[in-house]
């Protein structure tokens, strides 16, 4: 088997008496979108903020492609990141803050505008970010998060605030970029929409990754049809099992 | 280098464009030039601006610094993932807060007196007004810095930063006015001493009168620290203080950051 291009050994967070993360195991295989599900507070944006080096796991490692993270951070050039909350500097503009992260980075080679043109932000790129919806901003966001045409794409509620139709570009272009050999990982509160992308699932209980695997592998193990009810039984079970 | 010019170069584009920081620059401009006028003599406008300088200052510089660090956290974040490094990262950040915030300051003072072609022919004075709000602004937007980054909540890092503010203005003050009321047997003139140096408005205060020759306003204190500040140990004292007093927020600033779960 290949290398998988993002993998996660023994990774442990606490934060105070809390342990957000115990000892998670995770593999992303190369080109392919996992979908990290578990209840509100089950550690999930917490493994992404490792990943991102946003937060310092107490324990455990992280390799991208074969190279450690946290030792330098060149590693976060092959990353794209599209946050939940997409807040930025009010005075601004999108055109502005897209040159920032590009001075950031340093010359590219290749540089992804596509989402502009389909979600029709031409206008809307110039003017001051907070004059901008909510909805646009996360366009706006959107945006950033291909621009550099990343290895792997880190998508936290992408869809939160956009309208159907734009929703669906997104979730086109996320298939594209499957298909371009990128690898994904994504959360989202929306099983049927996670269900549309996802080829594989990892969820997570309380810090633990109780189940890592295919979607197809989730459903037969719960007998499930769908992603929803699949999960649904997952932290039934898992609730039982903790009360007992 | 390169990370904290270019994250300063954007952050301070977006903070000039604040309304709150073109105010600032406005009302210092206001207040000059009202007190140009009214007095006629730039020499006493400018005493006058000493106790705008030591009030305002420090407060604008840790309240606008405190709300615009918390309201840049997202930001902050989206940044940290791209492939910069934590260190330059906290350099930017708080070079793009400091430089707008102390540049509002000495244009909106400056201004006025250099429409009247009055530079630095007055003995210095306006330098030292200039610099001591300057250096006042690099310990205040430090510390504002330091509350965003170790206090989660907005609403207590705001409460810590005008606690903080007041701690270093009125409760100074009355307690200084407390240890000299409650020793006035004993020869307070070294303790008084070091008072002002544990406070960086109080430097700023006594540095910039001495400069106004206001020192004989201040009575049996002003002459010891007269006598102090006029020695070359004391001027090295002072100054020694000073840039601890700039550098040490920014230490412990950086080291937060760079230890900080976001």
């Amino acid at each position: 088997m290949t290398q998988p291009m993002i993998s996660m050994r023994g990774l442990s967070k606490t934060f105070g008496a809390l342990n957000v993360l115990r000892s998670v195991n995770l593999d992303v295989r190369r080109g392919r979108v996992m979908a990290v599900v578990g209840p509100n507070g089950a550690g999930k944006t917490t493994l992404i903020k490792a990943l991102l080096g946003l937060t310092h796991p107490d324990a455990g490692e992280i390799v991208i492609d074969g190279v450690p993270a946290g030792r330098s951070e060149s590693y976060r050039a092959r990353i794209g990141y599209m946050p939940q909350i997409a807040r930025y500097p009010e005075n601004l503009s999108g055109a502005e803050l897209t040159t920032m992260l590009r001075d950031l980075r340093g010359p590219s080679a290749t540089l992804d505008l596509e989402l502009v043109g389909t979600f029709g932000l031409e206008t809307a790129l110039e003017k001051p970010l907070r004059v901008l919806s909510g909805g646009t901003r996360q366009k706006v966001n959107a945006v950033m998060a291909f621009l550099f045409s990343p290895d792997v794409l880190v998508l936290d509620e992408p869809t939160a605030g956009l309208d159907p139709l734009s929703s669906s570009m997104l979730k086109d272009k996320i298939l594209a970029s499957r298909g371009e050999g990128k690898t994904v990982l994504v959360t989202s509160h929306i099983m049927n929409e996670l269900e549309e992308l996802a080829d594989d699932v990892a969820f997570l209980l309380e810090g633990r990754a109780t189940f890592v695997g295919t979607l197809d592998e989730l459903k037969r193990i719960t007998g499930q049809h769908s992603l929803e009810r699949a999960i649904a039984m997952m932290m039934r079970r898992g609730w039982i099992k903790e009360a007992a | 280098m390169n990370t904290i010019l270019k994250v300063l170069k954007y952050q301070a584009r977006d903070a000039v464009r604040s309304r709150w920081l073109i105010a600032y620059a406005f009302f210092f401009m206001l207040v000059t030039e009202g007190l140009l006028r009214f007095s006629g003599d730039p020499a006493k406008a400018q005493l006058s601006l000493i106790s705008v300088v030591l009030f305002l200052v420090p407060l604008v510089s840790i309240v606008f610094g405190t709300v615009y660090l918390y309201n840049a956290r997202e930001f902050i974040e989206l940044l940290l993932a791209q492939p910069v490094n934590r260190r330059q990262m906290f350099g930017g950040v708080y070079l793009g807060l400091m430089i707008p915030l102390a540049s509002a300051f000495v244009c909106g003072l400056g201004a006025p007196f250099v429409l009247r072609g009055i530079g630095a022919s007055m003995d210095g004075a306006l330098i030292v007004l200039l610099l001591a709000g300057v250096i006042l602004t690099c310990i205040f937007t430090a510390i504002a810095t330091l509350i965003a980054i170790r206090c989660e909540d907005r609403l207590r890092g705001l409460g810590a930063a005008i606690g903080i503010w007041m701690s270093f203005t009125v409760v100074y003050d009355g307690f200084v006015l407390f240890i000299l009321a409650v020793f006035s047997n004993n020869s307070l003139e070294h303790v008084s001493l070091g008072l002002m140096l544990a406070n960086p408005i109080d430097i700023a205060r006594v540095a910039m009168l001495l400069r106004f020759d206001g020192a004989a306003m201040m009575g049996y204190t002003g002459a010891v620290f007269l006598d102090f500040f006029g020695t070359a140990q004391g001027a090295l004292v002072t100054l020694a203080a000073l840039v601890l007093w700039m550098f040490a927020p920014v230490m412990l600033g950086l080291r937060a950051f760079q230890r900080k779960d976001f």
